[in-house]
């Protein structure tokens, strides 16, 4: 008689190991990086093709755009994403009121940011340049309008974890959140890292 | 049951690589925001596509800790952007051998 | 694990528990699994009758049954709900929800409250769906541009229900990755995997891939239509074609998210069947990843009369017949595994012998519509609709139904009628191929796909095809109330009836809420039927 092929005596406990919690959540959300990465792919294609066809609206549209704010949003998303990482460094080392602070620092950065685009928008409007004024603000506005959703909803998440870090909720043993939503901000300042040349510098 | 228990030591980055890599990126802000000034034709694009991408990688080794993660991350954090690479590749390919271009 | 004070076993069956809440809110793999079938199913009906009633249409040339904006209607919904409510969540997020806990040793899913969220994110999605037939769409399901920029009708609104829908999608995916990498109980090799297992991994890393590109290219479709931006507009110097690149780059994956997990449900049923050892387990198993990487590469013979280069069209003309090379591995070492095998026809087998029999003919329809000549002739006519049937009807929804007769006793704990069953299949083959199979013959004599009315001298064909639809639809009517006065049968299922070796039979039927008492230990490989024997150690 054939018999299945498990041993019915031996075995584990149902329960997961939290180093196997923490390997899952990580792999989880390296592979929904990877899907957000696809999503402004179809974005970073369409400005491929359309700036090779159409160099000169490209170049004379982007001279539009506020070098200056773009430089200084640039840099406020890396500092952002160095307070982060420092946070995340330090909740690894059980100092949760450094991290929370550092969390706290990366919130204001992100609204700061957030403050900057609500001006250049103005200013964009002021002007009255709308996403239907040519393909180039076409891309202009909706690349920098779904990374600013997801700027949002990093503050939104890092709220979250900022107050529970600050309720002592993760410790060297658990900073699983922390880390996750470390890996969430420094995706959303990857994405700009590309759209700050693409838009701003060379159109 | 070996590859479940054996419990690795996690990697913490010190803040010191951090702020190494802040200086790192601030450098290159500037250099490619300076470049943007001067007129390379073609080649201003290039530059700048290799410094962002420079950039990015610096992000993601060391804040996002991509250079302690194990082979199955890399493949999914590489995977998606070889795939960007053919959707850009192959639709500009159609788009500009057209002889009857839309 | 010696000092560990073990609970007392005592069984107690998923299905236990009663209320609403205990489903509403469940993050159990099993029900959120039946949530998913009970949906798909559903879809899947109302999509079907949609179908009967196009037929219907299609009886006689002229357009007496319904107009021609409401024969564009039908189509669009019949399109977009069986591609986008039913067979594209479809296998992988009810039988895959159900099974892969099971298969691999686990008690749940990676992240079991996503999982949950990722069921009502598709039922949020299916009532924003809902929300858009005020105002029908005609654009089909591909909601090709410029028309769908410009038609009257609620885009928008569909599209957005689609792009939600994607969400899902994604979800359930990135989970499945998660669970198959990170929740394999020890022992449970890579090399001793469940081809359905294999199959769901590819089928997951397609969903998580592929589905925020079409997410991003309907978003720009909405902006085309709210915003009036341009992007797929010539007169704004866009491009329409542009749209179908970035679609299909979606889409072509999506067919393989489609048939994958049949393929997988297939290579289940048949060693159990023929009491044989899967023939040529790393090829089945590999083809699988094979399929799914090669499907990245072949978007555009989708478009070769869309006005794309030539240059791409050869290109994407040769790719395309590389998908034939995993199919036809899959095809054969499921052939060679029947070969002197003790084959038993229960339903489920013959639904697998189905699958293997009709998808054969639309694989290889799919071959001479990818031959870029070839296709300038038969593109957009009923040659394509024959084929796209005979891989969809004919290869995934033959998996689905082999998958429900297989499992049916494994999940619910009860018997159907297996005779009933069997009737069943013949009607649904047979309707099926009377449907179908003259449609090829439309489709080479010019016939074109989408039209109300078509001209006097193909309606025979077209009759007989619609005498065929009635025969599988009553097949499937058959089948449905089979399975559900099953439910209500005092028959209780046996924990294996059919001898199986892999886990998800070594538990009870119905399996306990955490599916095992212990985290089991794998010794072997799962198909050691007949003689024993491991692919490798």
């Amino acid at each position: 008689m054939e018999q299945a092929n498990m041993d019915h005596a031996e075995g584990h406990d149902l329960h997961l190991t939290p180093e196997q919690e923490y390997g899952i959540s990580k792999l989880g959300m390296w592979l929904f990086l990877g899907t957000e990465i696809m999503l402004f792919g179809g974005l970073f294609a369409a400005y491929a093709i359309f700036r090779a066809k159409y160099p000169e609206m490209f170049l004379e549209s982007h001279q539009e755009l506020n070098r200056e704010m773009g430089a200084v949003n640039t840099c406020i998303l890396i500092f952002s994403s160095l307070t982060m990482a420092i946070g995340v460094t330090a909740i690894q080392r059980g100092k949760q009121m450094l991290a929370g602070i550092m969390i706290l620092v990366t919130i204001i950065c992100g609204l700061g940011f957030g403050v900057v685009k609500y001006f250049e928008y103005g200013a964009k409007f002021a002007h009255h340049i709308y996403p239907d004024t040519n393909i180039f603000f076409s891309l202009y506005f909706m690349m920098t309008g779904l990374h600013m959703l997801h700027v949002f909803i990093g503050l939104a998440v890092l709220g979250v974890i900022m107050v529970l870090t600050f309720k002592g909720k993760f410790n060297e043993k658990y900073s699983t959140p922390v880390e996750m939503g470390g890996l969430y901000w420094h995706l959303v300042d990857l994405v700009w890292i590309y759209l700050f040349p693409l838009l701003y510098l060379v159109g | 049951m070996s590859e479940h228990t054996h419990s690795q030591e996690k990697h913490i980055t010190s803040y010191k690589t951090y702020f190494i890599v802040w200086v790192a990126l601030m450098v290159l802000t500037f250099v490619t925001v300076y470049i943007s000034y001067l007129d390379f034709g073609q080649l201003n694009i290039v530059i700048a596509m290799v410094v962002a991408s420079i950039k990015a990688g610096a992000v993601a080794l060391f804040f996002m800790h991509l250079k302690f993660e194990d082979s199955i991350t890399w493949l999914f954090a590489l995977f998606p952007i070889a795939l960007l690479f053919l959707l850009i590749g192959m639709t500009i390919l159609d788009t500009f051998t057209r002889i009857f271009p839309i | 694990m010696a000092n560990h004070t073990v609970a007392t076993n005592v069984y107690v069956p998923f299905l236990e528990q009663k209320g609403f809440l205990s489903w509403f809110l469940t993050t159990d793999h099993k029900r959120i699994g039946i949530l998913y079938l009970i949906s798909i199913s559903l879809f899947f009906l109302i999509a079907g009758v949609l179908a009967l009633l196009m037929r219907f249409e299609l009886m006689t040339p002229m357009s007496d049954f319904v107009s021609p904006h409401t024969y564009n209607v039908l189509f669009t919904l019949h399109g977009s709900l069986m591609v986008f409510f039913f067979i594209v969540p479809g296998l992988a997020a009810s039988f895959g929800n159900f099974l892969i806990p099971l298969m691999i040793g686990a008690p749940d899913v990676a992240f079991p409250k996503l999982n949950l969220a990722s069921y009502w994110i598709y039922i949020v999605g299916a009532i924003i769906t809902l929300i858009a037939l005020l105002s029908p769409a005609d654009t089909g399901w591909t909601f090709y541009t410029p028309y769908s920029a410009t038609t009257d009708t609620d885009v928008v609104m569909i599209t957005f229900g689609v792009f939600v829908l994607g969400f899902s999608s994604i979800l359930t995916g990135m989970n499945f990755i998660v669970t198959i990498h990170k929740m394999r109980a020890p022992g449970m090799t890579w090399h001793r995997l469940p081809l359905f297992i294999w199959a769901s991994y590819a089928t997951a890393v397609l969903q998580l891939l592929a589905t925020p590109v079409v997410g991003i290219t309907l978003l720009m479709l909405i902006a085309e239509r709210s915003l009036g931006v341009g992007f797929f507009d010539p007169a704004k110097g866009g491009d329409p074609v542009l749209f179908q690149n970035f679609f299909w780059f979606y889409s072509h994956p999506a067919v393989y998210i489609m048939i994958i997990p049949a393929m997988g449900v297939i290579s289940e049923i048949i060693p159990v069947f023929a009491r044989k050892p899967i023939f040529g387990y790393k090829a089945i198993a590999y083809s699988s990843l094979g399929i799914a990487f090669i499907s990245f590469l072949v978007w555009a013979h989708h478009m070769f009369t869309s006005g794309i280069s030539e240059v791409a069209a050869t290109i994407f003309s040769f790719l395309t017949f590389l998908v034939a090379i995993p199919t036809a591995i899959k095809v054969f070492n499921w052939t060679a595994t029947l070969y002197k095998g003790s084959i038993e026809l229960h339903s489920a087998m013959l639904y697998a012998l189905g699958f293997i029999f009709l998808f054969t003919i639309g694989g290889l329809t799919g071959v001479f519509l990818g031959a870029l000549a070839v296709d300038i002739h038969l593109h957009d006519t009923y040659f394509v609709v024959a084929h796209m049937h005979y891989v969809m009807i004919g290869g995934t929804v033959m998996g689905f139904f082999g998958a429900l007769h297989f499992w049916y006793p494994k999940w619910f704990g009860k018997m159907f009628n297996e005779s009933v069953a069997k009737l069943a299949w013949f009607l649904v083959f047979v309707g099926f191929n009377i449907t179908f199979f003259p449609q090829f013959f439309l489709g080479i004599q010019g016939m074109p796909r989408r039209y109300a009315t078509y001209p006097e001298e193909f309606e025979s064909l077209m009759a007989l095809s619609t005498y065929g639809s009635w025969i599988l639809g009553l097949g499937v009517l058959i089948m449905t109330v089979n399975l559900i006065k099953g439910l209500f049968s005092d028959e209780k299922a046996p924990q294996n009836p059919y001898g199986s070796l892999s886990l998800e039979w070594q538990v009870p039927s119905p399996p306990p809420t955490l599916n095992f008492d212990k985290i089991p230990i794998v010794t072997d490989w799962t198909y050691g039927y007949g003689k024993k024997k491991e692919v490798d150690a």
